[in-house]
């Protein structure tokens, strides 16, 4: 995911004094902070090119940080309009009592400029408004074009300062874009911004295509492709566009994910009616096999230090989860509630397995600790499934399905996060229907 | 009314009962596969090419394999090669219902074979949810949804 873009971090002046704000991210957050963001000013106009000119960055930039915020449920953004003190005093020299009168807890404030290479230059003030202080100053070079990703950087910035974790705001979420009838339906890769900006298409829609999912540290995804109709696992490079088939099984390859440190793949093959896990390595191209079990087992996820390995399998007689070592050895069932398990995916911290429940013709995105104690049920709905991490831990993603009439009319599948708490359930936006979202690690990391 | 009479619309609200305990039953686990003919196509003239599978199941149950026998029959006797579709309805995750498809695409092939067809003139793929057969979202169409097809290989 890195050196996409020509971005530079500079900390500047940073008092860093304790804030009197401070969001506990661990529970459920009732009632969000109150934060007002600033238009930022342009401090040297004349730099700017028409093109530049017509981004309106003084006031689109924060609209970017704005709409992180606010879905992240954790802050409510005081209106526009409420705002007393003009962009640029506020960012030099605030006046708190005009903020405090607003409400505001915190305040954003930011000036652009083009630097003489030509670079954007973008300053912003993070300002606890209660003690009357700054928190948090940065400043940040880019190229002009990806102004937005500055406002996701600063985005991540303030999540951090507030909740003393890190961000998720400057990552992109790749996914299968579907449109057309249910039972012909037409399927492409597609990639956006997380707040669903820049989306682009990266397959024609030619062959039925499924369950991408991102390297942690590098452009390639790997996804399931029914290219010349031989369903088989494939990697795809996002920057160059080159594709190539996994491995070279006999049968078809599906579900896979990358290993934490991105060399091997995890996958399922099924021969003969019985579905196994298996990993390749992508430079040895040496192939393990995993299980061994005349049951379904598939849907594999390996544990961020890569030592374990968690999947759901049949072998009970019903979808169940289970969690192995990586070498394939210690086998051990986890799920023990009623109900089917499914789609168990390891939490980027360690600490939880999010999965989907089916119980009693409802499915339930849920989370569990790593041996299967401490089953919470995040949200029920008709059909929703495969739960996908932001890099922090906190927030999951996931696709649901509306039920169709006759014909298939009212059918919609769109993609939703919910925090682990259980509670902002939010649906994000798509140009057309959606579902195998997988969320990337943070760009600039 | 006699008392007989009452004796035989007892009777008939018992029968009535009965039925509807059948026709709960049917969807227990195992039983809900499709019977009826719609969607059902051919693969030449009283050769139906598709069979029909309860909830998470991959069995045969004998109406099935009764359709087998007869694609069986065909393909010895017309020398095609085939491909065996297997398909899940839309009420599971999609990784398993891959493998769901699979199994049963499997199922069907392993029943050929024993009924004499070379190995060599079936090949499997399987769907998983990705191409019902009826859109719909009710038990019906996932009990049509739940099925492999027979289609002659290109």
């Amino acid at each position: 995911m890195k050196k996409i873009y020509f971005i530079l971090l500079i900390v500047f002046l940073n008092t860093n004094l304790n804030a009197a704000v401070k969001i506990d991210i661990t529970r459920g957050n009732l009632e969000p902070l109150p934060a007002a963001v600033s238009d930022f000013y342009i401090d040297n106009p004349e730099k700017f090119s028409e093109g530049i000119k017509k981004l309106n960055l003084e006031s689109n930039l924060p609209k970017v940080i704005k709409n992180n915020l606010k879905r992240s449920g954790l802050f409510y953004i005081l209106d526009k309009k409420s705002h007393i003190q003009k962009p640029k005093l506020s960012h030099l020299k605030p006046r708190f009592e005009d903020w405090s009168l607003i409400k505001a807890q915190i305040m954003i404030s930011g000036k652009i400029k083009i630097d003489e290479k030509g670079r954007l230059r973008v300053e912003f003030r993070l300002w606890d408004v209660v003690s009357a202080k700054e928190i948090e100053g940065l400043a940040l070079f880019a190229t002009p074009k990806s102004w937005r990703r500055i406002g996701h950087i600063i985005s991540d910035k303030i999540y951090q300062r507030m909740t003393g974790e890190e961000g998720y705001f400057d990552t992109r979420i790749i996914y299968v874009a579907e449109s057309g009838p249910k039972d012909r339906r037409i399927k492409k890769l597609a990639i956006m911004d997380q707040d669903g900006a820049n989306n682009k298409f990266l397959t024609l829609g030619n062959e039925l295509v499924l369950t991408p999912r991102f390297n942690p540290n590098s452009q390639l995804v790997t996804y399931m492709s029914y290219f010349k109709n031989l369903p088989r696992v494939y990697l795809l490079n996002i920057e160059t566009g080159v594709q190539e088939i996994v491995g070279d099984f006999p049968g078809m390859t599906f579900a896979p994910r990358f290993s934490p440190n991105g060399n091997k793949v995890i996958m399922s093959f099924a021969k003969d009616g019985n579905s196994d896990i298996y990993t390749m390595d992508l430079k040895s191209r040496v192939v393990e096999q995993l299980t061994s079990h005349p049951s379904i087992d598939t849907s594999p996820s390996y544990s961020p230090d890569g030592r374990f390995v968690v999947f759901n399998s049949d072998r009970s007689g019903f979808q169940q989860l289970y969690v192995m070592r990586s070498d394939g050895r210690k086998v051990k069932r986890i799920s023990r509630g009623k109900g089917l398990y499914g789609t168990p995916v390891w939490s980027p911290r360690g600490d939880l397995i999010a999965f989907t429940k089916i119980f009693k013709g409802k499915f339930y995105i849920g989370v569990m600790r790593t041996d299967g104690s401490g089953e919470r049920l995040l949200t029920e709905n008709f059909y929703q499934e495969a739960p996908s991490w932001s890099p922090n831990g906190r927030v999951l993603i996931f696709y649901r399905e509306t039920a169709a009439r006759k014909k298939g009319v009212g059918a919609s599948s769109k993609l939703w996060s919910i925090d682990i708490t259980g509670y902002n359930e939010v649906k994000l936006k798509t140009p057309s229907d959606a579902s195998d979202p997988s969320w990337s690690s943070l760009l600039s990391k | 009314m006699s008392l007989k009479n009452i004796k035989n619309l007892i009777l008939v609200v018992f029968l009535g009962f009965l039925l509807t305990a059948c026709a709960t039953s049917s969807r227990k686990p195992g039983k809900d596969y499709y019977t009826g003919s719609d969607t059902v196509k051919f693969l030449a003239s009283g050769v139906p090419d598709r069979v029909f599978f309860a909830t998470n199941r991959s069995s045969l149950h004998s109406g099935a394999k009764g359709t087998l026998n007869k694609q069986a029959a065909y393909i010895k006797s017309s020398g095609i090669s085939v491909v065996v579709e297997g398909h899940a309805d839309e009420r599971g995750t999609r990784e398993y219902n891959l493998a769901l498809g699979e199994r049963r695409a499997n199922a069907v092939k392993d029943y050929l074979m024993s009924q004499g067809v070379a190995s060599s003139k079936i090949t499997v793929i399987s769907y998983g949810k990705e191409r019902p057969v009826n859109p719909e979202s009710s038990r019906l169409a996932w009990s049509q949804n739940r099925r492999s097809v027979t289609v002659k290989s290109k």
